[in-house]
């Protein structure tokens, strides 16, 4: 319980995220900054970006990619920094190498199965012969007992 | 107080022990009676069922009372309540925690058990009977569960003089009453499960069976719907952020069913209507309730971490596995022995409604699917390949999105064509209009945001795509004629012929509103002195003052800006700032001018050292399209619930079963 509130307070403490004295003065600068916060974990909190997160080391972590960028970095190279840092963990989006191309061709792979099997089956219901207009054994014998009477 | 609230705490334990009782006679004897077919046997299940409900029923309101007079003698009380609590918190604070939910848990399941015994009337005797009796081996399950590992009735030998408080965050509207409705949709997936297992023992599915299960179904997918929606507007308001979704492993739990169930009604549609995709719409009832109980080990397990983590134990986590896989297994055990009874009789050609909705639960399915992979990846990566990585929204929005756009494309083409054979050319003809204006509404925006991303002006032309295509369906209903005739017949419409189109439109609603907010909100941080104005979006926002104000279990500080557009003053608006000292937390009250195509949103922060105060504010567009979308999707199944066909579904069912006579 102390955990669930401890995870709640880093989560809701008022005026999360990023702080007026953070902004950078460029614009296009801050929405670079704010582009590549949005990818990265805040490492403490559950599943948050450091963007949304009022944890202080993802504040540690917003001025580093704003330090990172301010010295000319490009984004690739700012995120290459702290994942060499931090490790892959940081990353809200996996990288496709390796193991993980599998997360990534999972959908693609299941709408092909899936595709194929639902095309499969709609062909064979195409061809199949309507069966309400056959009679079962049962029926037969009783239309007979009918038409006999 | 103390003596009678400890007969009625003892009292309510002693309901749910003796409902647990009722629950494992209710899950043998009528299962043996439809074996043997001793009626009297299985006569007892439909009593069963009703008794069963009222112990747990009397056995919730023990609990209910006891945070009503604040017992603190109870364990669960203490570290969740406190006697200077409003009421209505007090009372939603009985399922704001995992013993309590639990409880409220099986009493929907049992719930939903009576009502099938209660009007199943027109089922035939043997069906009811298994499926009261596998419903009731869900509630062993599940009361085991509470009372082995969760007892909500535990005491405590010293009482405290007051308790520890429910988390401020949850004393909300929107959240009190989030987790009942989600519950009721997760538990209304109970009882499709328990109608597919139970087809599965009779070793029949037809259109009746079809017509039976749908409604819950319905009812369920329904529930679902509203319990996302108003966890998702909660999140909005009461974050601080404004941010309405986050592809939590907790939200996941709750949307992997909701998807599975979506493509579960329109699968019952074609066993109700053309006795065909039996076996499929059988699976799909087993997986949707696999992931409803998957939903509550990831919610209360923590294997998973989640902002949501409920109570981490990993006892109780190896319990909820045990039961989903016995579950589980069970159920795709029993479909791999029986699938093959269920022969298919309607035929279809490739362009047909059939084949549509086939391809409404492909898209379904894999979405679903995708959301699965992704949120358990972060644990098969670890436990397989040693690489500790985080799956997050940025995945979730690349790898998911594109399933919906395909659906929101497809969809009105679909709800157009005709059972069994049509072609796609007449359908895709009276569609032309929608489809102009989809790709009108596309390029209007794209010119209007001067090119940038594509989200927003795709989103729209869903939108329009959808709603548009939602009228042209109920239009095309109305047959030919005179427009006056044509709009008369409008009104007489079947119900679900309106819920379908209102549900549909609801859809594009959502996307529209999804895409608008993504693309277009725009953001402003900054300090703000008193007295002074700053500018967002075209209106003029000004910190007039900042204040104290206590609550009745929370101080304030409350700021007043006026919200204006160029002279015209438009609204006050009071974000607030509240400190809980009891549970010592602190919450933001964001204040929200509500408008039907844009919201302001504005969030007061800490007072700066060097004066004024920090103010987060947002212009978000189309905001409210989410949830309206999803109220309308709501609304929808309702309408398509309360249709004729099933509220006399009696005389119906009769025709339907008469047709047909088992060959046995």
């Amino acid at each position: 319980m102390r955990r669930l509130v401890l995870i709640l307070c880093l989560l809701a403490t008022p005026l999360a995220a990023v702080q007026p004295d953070e902004v950078l003065d460029d614009p296009a600068l801050e929405q670079r900054a704010r582009d590549i916060s949005k990818g990265l974990r805040c490492l403490v909190c559950q599943n948050e970006n450091i963007d949304d997160s009022n944890a202080s080391l993802a504040r540690d972590l917003r001025i580093l990619v704003r330090d990172r960028l301010t010295a000319g970095d490009t984004d690739d190279e700012t995120v290459e920094f702290i994942v060499d840092r931090y490790g892959e963990y940081v990353l809200l989006q996996p990288r496709a190498t390796g193991s993980t191309l599998a997360l990534w061709l999972a959908g693609p792979a299941m709408l092909l199965i899936g595709a194929g099997v639902a095309l499969g089956y709609a062909r064979k219901r195409g061809r199949a012969q309507p069966e309400d207009a056959r009679l079962s054994d049962a029926e037969s014998a009783r239309l007979r007992d009918i038409l006999d009477q | 107080m103390g003596y009678t609230a400890a007969m009625i705490t003892e009292l309510g334990h002693f309901a749910l022990i003796l409902a647990f009782a009722i629950a494992c006679v209710q899950a043998i004897v009528p299962l043996v009676g439809a074996q043997k077919r001793w009626s009297g046997w299985m006569a007892v299940g439909d009593t069963a069922a009703g008794l069963q409900f009222i112990m747990i029923a009397v056995s919730f309101a023990a609990l209910t009372y006891a945070f009503v007079v604040s017992d603190f003698s109870l364990r669960l009380v203490t570290l969740n309540s406190h006697s200077a609590k409003p009421m209505l918190y007090k009372i939603t604070g009985v399922w704001g925690n995992h013993e309590g939910s639990m409880l409220l848990w099986v009493l929907i399941v049992a719930l939903f058990g009576a009502c099938a015994a209660w009007f199943g009337g027109n089922l035939p005797p043997s069906l009811r009977a298994r499926v009261l009796s596998v419903q009731a081996m869900i509630g062993v399950a599940f009361l085991a569960f509470i009372i082995f590992t969760s007892n909500p009735f535990l005491r405590l030998a010293l009482p405290p003089l007051d308790g520890n408080d429910l988390n401020p965050l949850l004393q909300d509207p929107g959240l009190a009453f989030h987790p009942p409705f989600l519950y009721a949709g997760y538990v209304g997936l109970s009882m499709t499960f328990s109608f597919a297992i139970a087809a599965l023992i009779e070793g029949r599915v037809d259109a009746a069976w079809g017509r039976w299960v749908r409604p819950y179904t319905l009812a369920a997918w329904v529930f679902l719907t509203i319990g996302i929606a108003l966890g998702s507007w909660w999140a909005y308001y009461e974050l601080g952020w404004g941010g309405f979704w986050f592809w939590d492993p907790v939200e996941n739990a709750s949307f992997m069913p909701w998807l599975i169930a979506a493509a579960l009604l329109h699968s019952a549609i074609v066993v109700e209507k053309r006795e065909s995709l039996k076996s499929w719409t059988i699976l799909l009832a087993i997986i949707a309730f696999g992931f409803s109980m998957i939903g509550a080990f990831i919610t209360r397990s923590g294997v998973l971490t989640s902002v949501h983590a409920f109570a981490n134990d990993p006892e109780r986590g190896m319990f909820l596995l045990g039961i989903t896989a016995i579950f589980m297994m069970g159920g795709l055990t029993m479909f791999a022995a029986r699938a093959n009874v269920m022969q298919a009789r309607g035929v279809f050609s490739l362009s047909s409604r059939e084949s549509m909705l086939l391809v409404n639960n492909v898209l379904l399915g894999v979405a679903a699917f995708v959301v699965f992979v992704g949120t358990i990846w972060p644990l098969v990566s670890e436990l397989f390949f040693d690489r500790k990585l985080s799956v997050g929204a940025p995945f979730f929005d690349k790898a998911f999105t594109p399933f919906m756009i395909l659906l929101g494309l497809v969809l009105p083409i679909g709800a157009m064509m005709p059972w069994k054979r049509g072609q796609m050319r007449r359908a895709l003809g009276k569609l032309i209009p929608a489809a102009v204006l989809a790709v009108a509404v596309l390029g209007l925006a794209w010119t209007l945001q001067g090119g940038r991303s594509l989200l927003g002006p795709v989103g729209l032309m869903l939108g329009t795509w959808l709603v548009a295509g939602a009228l042209t369906d109920l239009w095309s209903r109305t047959g030919t004629g005179g427009v006056s005739g044509r709009i008369g017949r409008l009104g007489r419409l079947p119900r679900a012929d309106w819920g379908k189109a209102v549900a549909h439109a609801g859809l594009g609603v959502t996307m529209a509103g999804i895409a608008g907010v993504l693309a277009w909100q725009t953001e402003d941080i900054r300090v703000v002195q008193t007295g002074d104005s700053f500018e967002l979006s075209g209106y003029t926002l000004t910190l007039n003052d900042v204040r104290q104000q206590d609550g009745p279990n929370y101080r304030a500080t409350v700021a007043d800006v006026a919200l204006a557009r160029g002279d015209r003053q438009i609204a006050t608006l009071q974000p607030e700032k509240r400190y809980y000292p009891v549970a010592d937390m602190p919450t933001t009250e964001a204040a929200i001018d509500i408008g039907f195509l844009r919201d302001v949103y504005v969030v007061i922060g800490d007072a700066q050292d060097g004066g004024g105060w920090a103010m987060r504010s947002y212009y978000k567009p189309l905001a409210n399209w989410i949830w309206g979308g999803a109220l309308l999707m709501a609304l929808g199944g309702g309408l398509s619930l309360s249709d004729r066909r099933y509220r006399v579904a009696a005389g119906a069912r009769k025709a339907a079963v008469g047709a047909r006579v088992p060959a046995e």
